[in-house]
């Protein structure tokens, strides 16, 4: 017998993939580079990070909402993504300096001159002379592209073989995930981490090899990545969650003991739909950092994944497209209430529960669980 | 005939409270059992243990011809080699339609990346019409197994039950909470099961067992008290002391 095609069984998709090219279009048609000019260069790029974090609100649905984890600690792999292409963007950018200032020099210099004078820029500010074994594949874009999703990939297979093996559930689970992501973000912190310590990475917004193109032109560029990106991977995560594959990440969720008994390997469900939304979340922030310009330490405090779990909540967890709306509606107004800038800010200052944003942040949640329970509400375990 | 499955001696205690003390049992590939008790003789965890749920501190859980060991094993490795178990409630997937809670318990190969390939065939949708109608479901496939009445639950759950085919089926309690009507459907059920297969019932009620018209096994403190036909121990003056009081 044949079965109707995957899309049109799921109308959603269709018209999330519609939402998003009609977006994309309506962007490029005013953007500076290639259209009226009428939306500023700063509007494309925080609409460009918006998909970004609306492509992690997935990933963290898959988690929580398909599969029960509530994971507290998304957002270290958002940053480590962000990190690990940001080692190449600083690197190659510096690189291209360097050589360029001593180039002018009567002595050719030497790679090894001209990597210690690289390692001096970068390193300078944190009083380090060496090249930090982390860096030492800094200078290849297809390397550093593969460590976006191999470091946050490894580092949630080998957390979640951990927990999962030991039957870590609900709160206990929770607590560990933040756990990892305040840890790694207070590693990151110190300045013999190799990664710059509080000064993070900077100057991402920069391309090496692309310093004739402007900002302008850049910020629609990623603004294609990214719907690119969130486009795909909603398609996976779609088709993921929609055969027999989500059937039983739904079963885990509902009821983890039954599914055992069904004979089915429930931590290896966990791990494949832990680990891919880790990957997932990785090239979400791989994006969203060339966008954003910088990245430090305390984008991976836990508050940022705890914002993630409110996007999902109010979008309704458990449906993809609800992620995507809660990630952009939400982050799209804390930007609007801290006056145009994107989420950054959420971390810091401004975002705090006593402004205008705060209240409205902590208020939608309560707001919407009193009115519509999302399915598979918080904690059934009936 | 040999034993399909062999429990020799096992022990467990939780917190010095002796669960299971040295209980023995065993049952032949096709044969249906009634294991009855009064509270705490360690039924629950007898099926913990076989299960793989609860790991017995001594002792020994045999299967199959091989005599493989199953307390290496975990409760997914030991579904899959094919003991299935009902629970006391009926435990079935609410947010999802009946015909998937079915074709999730399907025989097929469980690791999750077979589980991501796996695509309906006509031979799997037959099936699961096929289990719908042994158990009365089949106008109810694209339901959600929630909005089913408690009788209809646990008639899903033994219809996934039968999916998965197990060689050996424990049943907790089947006839709790179910009409006097259900009570025969489902005795008629189980003992045509037992034709092909181990089947042990778990039961308190007297009168079901009855009707079972098999070999029982009375617990008692975590061990075997009695074994036979249900007359037979019935008469044995230590099951009337522990059912009747002294």
């Amino acid at each position: 017998m044949t079965r109707t095609p995957f899309i049109l069984r799921n109308p959603s998709v269709l018209a999330m993939l519609a939402v998003l090219a009609v977006l994309t279009l309506a962007v490029t048609l005013t953007s500076q580079a290639y259209g009226t000019g009428a939306l500023p260069t700063s509007t494309v790029k925080i609409l460009g990070m918006t998909l970004c974090l609306a492509l992690a609100a997935v990933a963290m649905d898959l988690v929580w909402g398909y599969l029960g984890i509530l994971s507290l600690g998304q957002m270290a792999f958002f940053a480590l993504g962000g990190y690990m292409i940001g080692q190449w963007l600083m690197y190659a950018r510096t690189e291209t300096i360097v050589a360029a200032q001593l180039a002018q020099s009567p002595i050719p210099a030497t790679p090894q001159e001209v990597q210690d004078a690289v390692t001096n820029q970068i390193f300078g500010v944190v009083g380090s002379s060496d090249l930090p074994m982390a860096w030492s594949f800094a200078h290849s874009l297809p390397l550093q592209l593969l460590l976006v999703v191999a470091v946050p990939g490894l580092l949630a297979l080998v957390f979640g073989w951990l927990a999962f093996r030991s039957r870590v559930n609900g709160v206990y689970l929770s607590i560990l995930t933040q756990a990892m992501t305040l840890a790694l973000a207070l590693w990151l912190f110190q300045n013999d981490s190799g990664f710059r310590g509080n000064n993070g990475l900077s100057g991402l917004q920069n391309l090496p090899g692309m310093e004739g193109v402007d900002q302008a032109t850049l910020s629609v560029w990623f603004l294609w990545a990214s719907a690119a990106a969130l486009a795909l991977f909603y398609v996976l995560a779609a088709w993921l969650v929609s055969g027999k594959f989500g059937s039983v990440t739904r079963a885990i969720r509902d009821d983890e003991t039954r599914v055992r008994f069904l004979g089915y390997p429930v931590e290896g469900f966990k791990l494949v739909v832990f680990t891919l939304a880790a990957m997932i979340t990785a090239i979400a922030g791989a994006l969203y950092y060339p966008q954003a310009g910088i990245i430090n330490p305390a984008e991976m405090m836990p508050i940022a994944s705890i914002y993630l779990a409110v996007w999902v909540a109010i979008g309704g967890r458990g449906r993809l497209y609800g992620a995507v709306i809660g990630a952009v509606v939400v982050s799209l107004l804390s930007s609007w209430f801290t006056g145009g800038r994107a989420r950054r800010s959420t971390c810091r200052d401004t975002w705090s529960t006593g402004s205008t944003g705060g209240r409205c942040c902590w208020a939608c949640p309560l707001f919407w669980s009193r009115c519509s329970r999302p399915r598979g509400s918080p904690g059934c375990s009936t | 005939m040999s034993a399909l499955l062999e429990v020799s001696g096992i022990s467990k205690s939780f917190d010095g409270f002796k669960a299971i003390n040295n209980l023995s049992f065993s049952i032949n590939a096709v044969e249906l059992r009634a294991v009855i008790g009064p509270n705490g003789a360690g039924k629950t965890t007898f099926m913990d243990i076989v299960t793989g749920k609860t790991r017995p501190d001594s002792g020994e859980v045999l299967w199959g011809t091989t005599s493989k060991s199953l307390l290496k094993l975990s409760e997914a490795q030991i579904a899959r080699e094919g003991i299935g178990r009902k629970f006391q409630r009926p435990t079935v997937f609410e947010d999802q339609s009946v015909a998937d809670n079915l074709i999730m318990a399907l025989k097929a190969d469980r690791s999750p990346f077979a589980v991501l390939g796996w695509r309906p065939t006509a031979a799997s949708q037959d099936r699961v019409i096929e289990l719908a109608t042994e158990v009365g479901l089949a106008d109810q496939l694209p339901r959600l197994a929630g909005e089913l009445s408690h009788g209809q639950k646990q008639w899903l759950e033994i219809g996934m039950l039968l999916a998965s085919d197990p060689r050996l089926l424990l049943v907790d309690e089947p006839a709790a909470g179910m009409t006097l009507a259900e009570r025969e459907q489902t005795t008629t059920l189980l003992c045509r099961l037992a034709e092909t297969r181990a089947v042990v019932v778990v039961e308190h009620d007297m009168d079901f067992v009855r009707r079972l018209n098999c070999k029982v096994t009375v617990l008692h403190q975590g061990s075997v008290l009695a074994e036979g036909s249900l007359d037979h121990v019935t008469r044995n003056p230590d099951v009337i002391d522990v059912y009747l009081g002294r």
